[in-house]
């Protein structure tokens, strides 16, 4: 199901009588969006939405906003792109690693459109990627489970087995291990970024066999509420959960999206937009900590502490020695894992137990 | 005891299907394909979840869910049965206009909660080992899904009116001309249904996951409209095969919580393998029991 919803600032335009001449209103800049979920997803299409809200009102009279939501990955996702390259749109943000190929493929298409893609990989001259660190992220949350954790078990909730999720599953485990070497991770993919019931039901499975903590990378808050039900402790994803689990939620991973897309629109207005990659994290702020909730003081402190020193680049979540699960050293010590092995992870590190997704 | 959680979840996960599906298979049988649910099923989630939220009540909750569903599937009534409109077309369009209403309705309420729908408790029984917890711990939800069942079975079989319903899906002109009211008989199935996929909705968000998120039915919709044709329109086989489906799901999310090491792409296909294999058999050794004749053909009558 495909939704348009054109936002026209003209209302903002008029309360501003200076600016409000029909000349620079002619002159706005269109930029489109493109979600694979509901905004009101609770999770990552909501924080994508916040963002371009956000936009809207730090630029505003310069741009205009409009967004297409629950956008499927695949042939009609290249649609969806179109029609916003067609309707005028100068710049485009899609959202989601599945519309990889149908934004390069319009990007073609329309060489006078600036597009962006997000957690992607393939660039154009005239198509940027951006991302965010949540593995490091990752690191911080798997630290805090490993001293939160009674019987060192955590139970994960996956959507897909795609890099960016498993080296966020490595991180955690790695963060987690550096506080409790023996803690332990069960896997269980829902395959859907975003259906709360099978969510809800993946959260069950993984408490009911000894998870008493729970994380998720797919996009609703079922899971969370789950924890709160069964008494176990659990993460938020995407944004803050901590309505859905006041006594469950530890911390969670917050993406912050609006610094880029007004610094990238700027970019646009001023003429000096050029592609390329930008990968933020808890340093640029693209990934932020949610609150750190329901713990000690003292985890509470390495967990701020932690956050700092990944801020600052003193720590990498993927420091050497980093082994893959067959024993072969894949990080030397003192080393850390380059970026594009980050990206294209697709091997557990050693201790996992689960079968490498293949 | 893995076995009691593992049973209540898999409840869990059957009852909205087969709910749903319950109500699309009386609509079916009275010659009707409403492709509808899904939209009914999200409206009934999101008023119910709002409902719910005001009043503080899941019953009224669950009511507002069956009124929203039969009130979608009104507005398919006039379409296909005053205009005679084509129902693939007509549901469709049900389906697309629920997902962006509710998601209008339930906008102010996203991130709204609130607490499951109360679990019923029998001092002694509900406390019983295993059983209890299973038979007599349940929310209102799964006790109304058997009493849908078994209501269903007996009014399609064992009444002069489901015998009519059934009549008139197989041949209205016939139906018609013997003076039944057809038009009307078809209304009343497919509010019935409706209110089914409205009730399953607001099981969703109430009972299964209680928030409202958009398209929060994630498809259910359309696994039930699957269900009624594999189970060749007969309510026990429906029943087989929501709950099949309901077991292989939370089954292959349980066995990958032990590493099986199976793909997992290939562990979430197998709820559709197994379901679509069993009743398929099912339906070749017990004969075919055909499906309504005029499924799907508008009846204009001839004043």
């Amino acid at each position: 199901m495909i939704r348009r919803e054109f936002l026209r600032g003209t209302a903002l335009l008029a309360s501003l009588p200076l600016v409000a001449r029909p000349a620079q209103a002619a002159e706005r800049l269109k930029v489109g969006f493109i979600y694979v979920g509901p905004v009101g997803d609770f999770g990552w299409s909501c924080q994508h939405d916040i963002a371009r809200k956000a936009l809207e009102q730090a630029l505003a009279g310069k741009v205009e906003t409009t967004y297409v939501e629950n956008v499927p990955e695949g042939p009609d996702a290249e649609r969806a792109i179109e029609g916003l390259a067609r309707s005028g749109c100068k710049l485009v943000f899609t959202t989601s690693f599945g519309f990889m190929d149908a934004t390069v493929k319009v990007a073609k298409r329309f060489p006078e459109v600036k597009f962006e893609h997000a957690t992607g990989y393939k660039r154009a001259e005239n198509l940027a990627t951006y991302s965010g660190r949540f593995y490091e992220g990752r690191y911080v949350i798997g630290q805090i489970a490993g001293k939160m954790s009674k019987r060192g078990v955590v139970g994960y909730v996956g959507s897909f087995p795609i890099p960016e999720v498993v080296s966020g599953i490595n991180a955690f485990m790695l963060g987690a291990w550096s506080v409790n070497p023996a803690m332990k991770v069960k896997i269980v993919w829902v395959n859907s970024w975003f259906d709360p019931g099978k969510e809800a039901d993946a959260a069950k499975a993984l408490i009911d066999q000894g998870a008493d903590i729970v994380t998720q990378h797919t996009d609703s808050p079922a899971a969370m509420q789950i924890a709160e039900q069964r008494g176990v402790h659990a993460f938020s994803q995407d944004s803050d959960m901590l309505k859905f689990g006041p006594k469950a939620q530890l911390s969670g991973i917050i993406d912050n999206w609006s610094p880029y897309y007004i610094e990238r629109t700027r970019a646009v207005l001023d003429g000096t937009w050029t592609s390329g990659d930008v990968w933020g994290g808890l340093g640029s702020r693209m990934v932020v900590m949610a609150p750190f909730t329901n713990m000690t003081p003292e985890v509470k402190m390495m967990a701020e502490a932690t956050t700092a020193s990944i801020a600052a680049g003193k720590l990498h979540p993927f420091h050497g020695p980093v082994y893959k699960q067959d024993g072969t050293l894949m990080v030397k010590d003192g080393a850390v894992l380059p970026d594009p092995d980050i990206l294209g992870m697709n091997w557990y590190v050693k201790g996992i137990d689960e079968k490498a997704p293949g | 005891m893995l076995l009691e959680p593992l049973l209540l979840t898999i409840i869990t996960a059957a009852t909205p299907l087969l709910v749903a599906a319950l109500g699309e298979l009386v609509v079916e049988r009275s010659g009707v394909l409403n492709l509808g649910v899904e939209g009914m099923m999200v409206m009934g989630a999101s008023c119910g979840f709002v409902v719910a939220i005001l009043t503080g009540s899941s019953i009224l909750g669950a009511l507002a869910g069956i009124g929203a569903g039969m009130a979608l599937a009104a507005v398919f009534a006039l379409m296909t049965l005053g205009f005679a409109a084509n129902q693939v077309a007509s549901g469709l369009a049900l389906t697309i206009f629920g997902l962006g209403l509710s998601g209008l309705i339930g906008a102010d309420f996203v991130g709204a909660r609130r607490d499951p729908a109360p679990k019923l408790h029998l001092a002694g029984l509900s406390d019983l080992p295993f059983v209890g917890p299973i038979l007599f711990g349940e929310d209102g939800f799964v006790y109304a899904s058997v009493a849908l069942l078994l209501g269903v079975s007996w009014f399609l079989w064992r009444t002069r009116t489901g015998l009519m319903l059934r009549a008139i899906g197989d041949n209205p002109i016939s139906a018609h001309a013997l003076g039944h009211q057809v038009l009307r008989v078809r209304l009343l199935a497919i509010l019935f249904g409706g209110g089914c996929a409205g009730l399953a909705g607001a099981y969703l968000s109430l009972g299964y996951t209680p928030f409202w998120v958009r398209g929060m039915t994630a498809g259910r919709g359309w696994i039930a409209l699957a269900l009624v044709v594999f189970s060749s329109w007969i309510p026990w086989r429906l029943a087989l095969g929501a709950y099949l489906f309901g077991a292989v799901t939370i089954l292959q999310l349980y066995a990958q919580g032990y590493g099986l090491g199976v793909p997992s792409q290939l562990m979430s296909a197998l709820p559709y393998l197994a379901t679509i294999l069993v009743l398929v058999a099912i339906s070749r050794s017990h004969g075919r029991g055909a499906g309504p004749a005029s499924l799907g053909t508008p009846f204009v009558p001839d004043h």
